[in-house]
């Protein structure tokens, strides 16, 4: 699966903000940290600041701050944002659609569709950062407690 | 992501311990009022073949105030197509209203112990791909796609057909 530039941009800019919902970062400094173009990530946090992910900051040391709840906004909320992901297909149909082999075709690619939706509904944000922690400290699993159990 | 039906912060110590055959009745009631449909035989049954073997743990999250307002099944399992023995969950239940109180990370971590316990070193579960709210549980406490897929049909037509 390859994610459109815009959504990758949301991402990275709604990810790195996450990371520390105090810290103000300006729009260069994402785009430098990311190698991303900074005129499309502009039009991107705009989009951002529209939904209610992040807000901007005016003045000396301003930027963007993340303003949503990590634990609840999901990388499908971010993603739908900017493609069209899972949608159920509308409209005319193309060609073959409606054949024997257009419709067999069509049973496989909702399959995968539907399991991308699914993956991308179920992990927050507050998800993805705890994985990039755990990346960051080579560990691939949860850390168990083993927390003892009373008999 | 769905919403939490809402949470009352606990007021008592919350432990994790092996269920008894006492417990039944209340893991009955918790499981009602989750799915809306009483299965007391179904409980019952499931203790019996969960709850008293080697290698298989029937958990019970109980608060000191409100009694057992969770629960969580899992079992070590070998050799399904070539899978090494390996844990899995497939049961999990916590009180709507006692949400967010991380009793279900609790249950999750000492299930995990368990598991780890009897030797085995990966837990798997399955879930409705739809079911957001235990798909997003299970994704927070670090678990990811894996290398088995789950595949099913319709078995309309194929009774009687065997001989």
């Amino acid at each position: 699966m390859r994610l459109q530039q815009a959504t990758r941009c949301a991402l990275f800019a709604v990810l790195e903000l996450a990371q520390d919902p105090d810290r103000q970062i300006s729009a260069p400094d994402i785009a430098e940290k990311y190698g991303i173009s900074a005129n499309h990530l502009a039009k991107v946090l705009r989009d951002l600041v529209r939904a209610g992910l992040v807000e901007s900051m005016r003045g000396a040391g301003g930027g963007y701050r993340f303003s949503g709840n990590a634990k609840r906004v999901t990388l499908y909320e971010v993603v739908h944002m900017f493609e069209d992901i899972g949608s159920k297909p509308g409209g005319r149909p193309e060609g073959g659609d409606r054949s024997d082999i257009g419709r067999a075709l069509g049973q496989v690619t909702n399959e995968i569709d539907e399991t991308a939706v699914s993956t991308l509904k179920s992990i927050t944000l507050a998800t993805l950062l705890k994985l990039i922690q755990r990346n960051a400290a080579g560990k691939t699993g949860p850390q168990s407690k083993n927390e003892s159990v009373i008999a | 992501m769905p919403e939490t039906v809402g949470t009352t912060e606990l007021a008592g110590d919350l432990v994790i311990r092996a269920a008894t055959a006492a417990d039944v009745p209340a893991v009955t009631r918790l499981d009602s009022r989750i799915t809306g449909m009483a299965k007391p035989d179904y409980w019952t049954d499931m203790f019996e073949r969960y709850g008293k073997r080697p290698n298989r743990f029937f958990l019970i999250a109980e608060a000191e105030d409100s009694g057992v307002i969770g629960f969580i099944i899992g079992e070590v399992r070998a050799w399904e197509f070539g899978s090494p023995p390996s844990g899995w969950i497939f049961a999990l239940g916590v009180d709507p209203t006692a949400r967010l109180n991380k009793i279900g990370s609790r249950l999750f971590e000492a299930m995990c112990g368990c598991l780890a316990e009897s030797g085995v070193d990966t837990v798997r579960t399955m879930l409705a791909r739809d079911d957001e709210l235990n798909m997003a549980f299970f994704r927070s406490q670090g678990m990811m796609g894996g290398p088995f897929i789950q595949l099913e049909m319709s078995l309309d037509g194929f009774a009687g057909r065997q001989g």
